[in-house]
């Protein structure tokens, strides 16, 4: 395999990866502690370690997710601070983040997720194709390509990373905790997969982090790391003998430090005392279907009270819906459950007072401290107020959680977070617990630390458990298991038994054995074996590299799996575009400054005839509707101040007398000023019908030459010359939907990727910003641009607004304006950390700036201060010249030119703007 | 439903939202700046319209026209050529274009009544209407006060004396300062709901409130509670201290029965916040339908342009969005003084408003955690 010049030189030292003095810390939190360190070239390595003790941000800085803080970091023969190198060798490394399937996208199929992959790493098609056909074929996923990837079990999404990891043959695959929260088969098939690649490609170093000793008892070579410091290193071996221990699991707990091995003692579980006929928990035939899918499938247990109870079963085989529906959150489809005989009702609270339940994820109150979910929770039980602060601290003390009590969860690690939650479960002194996969992800030590606690509540207080579990030696210390797989109870028994029944030597291997009968009956491909054949992405073909400069194969890698997405989620794209077609029907209606029917009354003091015709003269014209006449001054403020008459006349006593005398008189108007605009309307009208008037009376008291000797204004209204408000309003309202529904679509693509995990496949591969942004930014504009061309057919047949201009110049306006739009989504999408933060700053940055300053009401040329200079920065403003130009002024490209060239000029800015908010590391 | 529980619920919320600073600079940013950027933006009524005069008579008369476009109503006039003056309206410079033709003031004096042309561009739909007033009286003005010193014509004996109440300057600030925090009001309640529950969702932290002893109903007030507080107590700080302090605005009413009416649209627009999150299945969707609501509440409640001016259909649908009536309410009391005994309508349509929306959110609410 042929690295690139710069990394091959000390290629030949034997140490793959090259650390000095690294160190890193989380704000206040300290992570890693000057590690120094070299790891072998074509091993195995392993990292073991409690959690939380760096292990995660060890890899994620090696494989160059996370920026350097401290130290020096060389991996394949270069500086990893350097991000020339960085660009140089990050084909050369594969990463798979921690967590199920996290760097995957959930909607995209088995086949388009491993392919995108490709497409970043620059292979053609054939060759794409080529080895996603390889790749499927050894894992065993060939018949669940077509499978979105959310809908895989645990262990398929490992697999799923897996291949994504090795598509581009990499020197150098990082896989942090691969099998955590992974069933003993998927586990078993996912190492036998990766020999069976490192024995094709011998030359491959692979780094692991595992929370599963067994494993790195397989290892090549292990680092046992402990609170961000490295204990020591060498091969398992090594570090039995240093230790003088007889297993891996002994050896580590022997390596650390005093204070922290102390508290960790075997656990022992006593024995149940005379058997409680009172049975805790009963399933009768319970079954749960999701649409024609069968999740849990006539399955029947008895938990007698007291009873430690253990679940275990492959990923996706029903055990969390069957928990759910025990604990009432999901509805039982067919059979019943019972807690105390009771069937389970949803909706009653006095059983959810005695259950405590542990979900799978934390889902705890991230927002609060550790001391304040105990009290939340405590208060939610409604556990008398005088004795809530006793039992938080009692729970606290059982817990040890006193280090941490006024910590963030966020900030802590799994182990921690996972005692919390059972403290939290635990808070009312349930009867029942129920834990779904509580030491998923926690390290040996906490675990038996965890198991400790369980065991003296089944004793001591004889509560009854029911916990679903991967690991065998916690299934073990069972009273009795149940296996699971496709939704049905394979057997169910005491451990002991269950081993004894399969004649084999560990529960794990009768647990397999199980599985694998059953996967024969059913004739389930799922749990098809590894081959053992050489993985076909050995190939002769090293993948092109082009990683240096901008390459558009990638960037539409990024548009392309985009562009998936959007197909997936067909109601984001419907909503974009019915929805706007929807906002411009009413908003083109709604919109209008047609002012017609204006309140108005009277306040005839007079009562002759010719006041009676000055009023009428109101009432006729079109723009004023008249109210019942007003008795005094006291009903006409009521009803001002009531809304009710936005024009107030009074006619004074002897107006026809003065009138008809030549007199000078005078009449009292008032309009409403609370809304200005429409005061202003009023008071223009009620002058002109004045003086309308007074023209009449004119002549009729002094004949023609009353007025002669004056001149005519005549008004012309150009471009709408009928002032129809739906023509002028239509072609400014289309700027307003293009850049709001654009901009908030661009606005979460990035966040969101973010928020869920998959951002860390741009930290690792060859993709730069510019790529990563404009590839992401693409299909939101072919969508917008459609939109474009829809909402202006619907102007032009629904409005009938005439079309005048240059077609042509207004469709290459559209297109830069929603590059613009869109392009303002992602500078948002880049700078904002999370999709509510996204979302806020977006409205706020497009909705009050795009209908108040960029002239759609207000020509901007009359706006001052802040809005004004906010209108001149906007592409709105242009892009509503642009558009009411071409539409109503007959305009073409050599009027528009200017307005063309900022809208032109703002497309750069914003992807410059969104390419350096965005940062290429995790920092 | 246990108050104990909404209540502790609701602290949980308002301490979740302290921990999000980015979101507290957001919410303090749209109930100050953009509150004072709003108001101060909005031309006073007619403001600084662009006028082009082309004169072809450069008389007295037709000069004293000239000078009279003065500002704050008018831009300086530009004195352009009649062939300047297509091109230039087409490149939208100008609003306003005044043809004096050639003589004009021999024939007004001969009383042949010349004509005087006035173009507007009615695609700047806000100054056509007004702004063609009052060129038309600022022309008549000066062409019989020209009259007048020529030849003692008589003057009208009839005066119309135009008063504006609640607003004597007609100052659009006011307004618009108003209409900036209604605005407010409504996005920000809906988006911390809604958003809120939707991250909630996607945090699986709503699943876990349903194993303990709490009802959807205790969820849904807690959350209605604590988000409309938050937004209610920045609405009576932004009205004291950037409106009324800030930017000098004379409120006639009682602040108090604002707030009353703040607080029944907000139990009507985080009922929508959450109705809005339980249809959108994921934050795009949200973002999709905030925008879809936010939109025509801003443009179609009667803020931005009279109601009066809407055609029927689109006045009856939104008689059914808590905005118009909040609109309605709010100039009623802040400017014009109402009491209660003139907004109780309003104050009880946005209860039933309010009461309609908040029964649909907790049916939809109640079938999406189920």
């Amino acid at each position: 395999m042929s690295t690139t010049a710069a990394a091959e030189a000390p290629a030949a030292v034997g140490s793959v990866v090259h650390l000095e003095g690294v160190g890193l810390s989380y704000g206040k939190t300290r992570a890693l502690e000057s590690i120094t360190l070299d790891l072998p070239s074509g091993c195995m390595v392993g990292i073991i370690g409690p959690d939380g003790v760096g292990k995660s941000s060890l890899l994620a800085l090696i494989a160059g997710a996370r920026a350097i803080q401290e130290g020096r970091i060389h991996v394949l023969g270069g500086d990893m601070a350097s991000a020339r190198h960085r660009r140089n060798v990050c084909p050369d490394i594969a990463y798979m983040p921690q967590g199920l399937g996290k760097n995957l996208y959930p909607t995209l199929s088995v086949f388009e997720n491993i392919d995108f992959f490709g497409r970043l790493f620059g292979h053609g098609k054939a060759e794409r194709h080529r080895r996603i056909a390889g790749l499927l074929r050894d894992t065993g996923l060939t018949p669940f390509a077509d499978r979105p990837a959310a809908k895989l079990s645990g262990g398929m999404k490992q697999k799923v990373g897996l291949c994504c990891a090795l598509i581009h043959d990499p020197e150098l695959l990082i896989l942090d905790e691969p099998t955590t929260g992974v069933d003993p088969l998927s586990r078993r098939q996912f190492w036998e997969l990766i020999s069976a690649i490192r024995s094709s490609r011998p030359g491959m170093s692979v780094i692991v982090s595992t929370a599963y000793m067994e494993e790195a008892a397989q290892f090549d070579f292990l680092i046992a790391m402990n609170a961000g410091r490295v204990l020591a290193t060498g091969t398992p071996a090594e570090l039995k003998r240093q230790t003088g221990a007889d297993t891996l699991d002994e050896a580590f707990i022997r390596l650390l430090p005093e204070a922290d091995r102390s508290s960790h003692s075997d656990v022992v579980i006593p024995p149940r005392g005379p058997d409680h006929d009172e049975i805790a928990i009963e399933a009768d035939h319970l079954t749960r279907r999701f649409n024609d899918f069968v999740a849990v499938d006539d399955v029947s247990f008895r938990i007698r009270k007291g009873e430690i109870f253990g679940f275990l079963g492959s990923n996706g085989c029903g055990k969390t819906t069957t928990m759910k529906m025990l604990t009432g959150l999901l509805p039982v489809s067919e059979g019943t459950a019972r807690l105390f005989g009771k069937t389970i009702d949803a909706g009653d609270m006095s059983v959810r007072r005695r259950i405590g339940y542990m979900s799978q994820g934390f889902s705890l109150y991230s927002e609060l401290t550790v001391v304040q979910n105990l009290d939340l929770h405590a208060r939610l039980f409604e556990l008398p107020a005088d004795t809530i602060a006793a039992r938080v601290d009692e729970m606290i003390a059982r817990f040890d959680l006193a280090d941490i009590a006024d910590a963030l969860p966020d900030a802590l690690p799994l182990g921690l977070r996972q005692r919390l939650s059972l403290a939290v479960a635990m808070i009312h002194a349930p009867d029942i617990l129920i834990l779904d996969e509580p030491t998923s992800g926690v390290d040996p030590v906490a675990r038996d630390r965890f198991w400790q606690i369980l065991a003296e509540l089944s004793r001591k207080d004889n509560v009854t458990i029911f916990v679903s579990t991967h690991f065998m030696n916690e299934a073990e210390r069972c009273d009795r298991i149940s296996l699971m797989h496709a939704g049905k109870v394979l057997t169910s028994d005491s451990p002991a038994a269950i081993v004894g029944a399969h004649s084999t030597a560990t529960l794990e291997q009768a647990f397999i054995a199980c599985l694998e009968e059953a996967i024969a009956d059913t004739a389930e491909p799922a749990g098809e074996p590894a081959t053992a054949s050489p993985p076909a992405s050995a190939s002769p073909t090293p993948a092109r590299r082009r990683s240096a400069g901008f390459n558009p194969t990638r960037m539409l890698a990024y548009s392309r799996r985009e562009t998936l997405e959007l197909r997936r989620d067909p109601i984001r794209a419907t909503l974009a575009i019915l929805g706007s077609v929807l906002l411009l029907f009413v908003l083109g209606y709604g919109i209008s400054m047609d002012v017609e029917n204006l309140s108005f009354a009277v306040l005839d003091r007079d009562d002759t005839a010719i006041s009676r015709d000055y009023s009428l003269q109101i009432a006729g014209s079109r723009y004023f509707t008249e109210k019942p006449p007003i008795s005094d001054y006291a009903d006409l403020d009521r009803r001002m101040r009531a809304g009710e008459i936005g024009l107030a006349i009074e006619l004074p006593p002897g107006f026809g007398r003065d009138v008809s005398r030549g007199r000078h008189v005078e009449i009292g108007a008032w309009v409403d000023g609370a809304n200005p605009t429409r005061a202003e309307t009023l008071r223009s009208y009620a002058q002109a019908i004045h003086a309308n008037w007074l023209a009449q009376k004119g002549r009729e008291l002094y004949g023609e030459a009353a007025i002669a000797g004056s001149y005519q204004l005549e008004v012309r209204y150009r471009y709408n010359p009928d002032v129809i408000s739906v023509v002028a309003m239509a072609p400014g309202i289309i700027p307003l939907l293009l850049v709001l529904i654009p901009a908030v679509l661009a606005a979460l693509a990035v966040v969101r990727e973010k928020e869920l995990g998959s951002i860390v496949n741009f930290y690792v591969t060859p993709v730069t910003r510019l790529e990563f942004l404009l590839g992401t930014q693409l299909p939101y504009v072919v969508l917008a641009f459609a939109n474009f061309l829809l909402l202006v057919g619907f102007a032009l047949t629904v409005f009938g607004v005439p079309f005048t201009g240059s077609f042509a110049t207004y469709a290459l306006a559209a297109l830069l304006y929603v590059t613009a739009t869109t392009g303002m989504g992602l500078v948002i999408s880049a700078f904002m950390k999370s999709q509510i933060a996204a979302l806020f700053g977006t409205v706020l940055i497009t909705l009050i700036p795009a209908i108040q300053y960029s002239g759609l009401i207000d020509p901007v040329s009359s706006l001052q201060g802040l809005g004004a200079a906010i209108g001149r920065l906007y592409p709105t403003t242009y892009f509503v010249t642009i558009s009411r130009g071409a539409f109503s002024k007959g305009l073409g490209f050599d009027t528009l030119h200017n307005d063309l060239l900022a809208l032109a000029v703002m497309v750069p800015i914003l992807v410059i703007a969104g390419a350096m908010l965005l940062k290429k590391q995790a920092r | 439903m246990r108050f104990d529980n909404v209540f502790q619920l609701g602290v949980k919320e308002l301490r979740g939202l302290v921990r999000d600073p980015m979101l507290l600079v957001l919410i303090v940013y749209s109930f100050t700046l953009a509150i004072y950027a709003g108001a101060k933006a909005l031309p006073e009524t007619l403001n600084r319209a662009a006028i082009a005069i082309v004169d072809e008579d450069r008389s007295p008369v037709s000069s004293r026209i000239d000078l009279a476009f003065t500002p704050p109503y008018f831009s300086e006039p530009h004195l352009i050529s009649q062939y300047e003056m297509d091109r230039r309206m087409d490149a939208g410079l100008d609003t306003f274009a005044l043809n004096i033709p050639p003589d004009f003031q021999r024939d007004l004096l001969a009383r042949k009544s010349p004509t005087i042309q006035l173009n507007i561009d009615a695609t700047r739909i806000s100054q056509a209407f007004n702004g063609g007033g009052y060129v038309e009286q600022i022309v008549s003005a000066e062409v019989a006060e020209f009259l007048a010193r020529t030849r003692n014509a008589q003057t009208a004996p009839i005066e119309l004396t135009l008063r504006a109440r609640f607003n004597p300057e007609l100052k659009k600030a006011w307004f618009g300062a108003i209409d900036e925090v209604i605005t407010s009001i409504t996005m920000l309640s809906i988006i911390l709901t809604g958003a809120a529950l939707i991250r909630e969702r996607e945090h699986g932290t709503i699943e876990h409130l349903l194993v303990m002893p709490v009802t959807p109903l205790e969820i849904m007030v807690s959350k209605v509670w604590s988000m409309g507080l938050v937004v209610l107590a920045a609405s009576a700080l932004s009205i004291v201290f950037v409106v009324k302090g800030w930017l000098a605005v004379t409120i006639d009413g009682s602040v108090a029965l604002f707030l009353l009416g703040a607080a029944l649209q907000l139990f009507a627009t985080t009922s929508m916040g959450i109705f809005l999150a339980t249809v959108a299945g994921s934050m795009p969707q949200f973002g999709l339908l905030l925008m879809m609501t936010l939109l025509p509440l801003q443009t179609l409640s009667g803020s931005m342009t009279p109601r009066e001016s809407m055609p029927q259909f689109v006045q009856d649908i939104m008689l059914a969005a808590p905005n118009t009536h909040f609109v309605m309410l709010a100039q009623a009391i802040l400017f014009r003084g109402a009491g209660l005994e003139a907004v109780w309508p309003q104050l009880l349509a946005l209860a039933v408003i309010g009461s309609a929306f908040f029964a649909i959110a907790l049916r939809r609410f109640r079938t999406f955690l189920a």
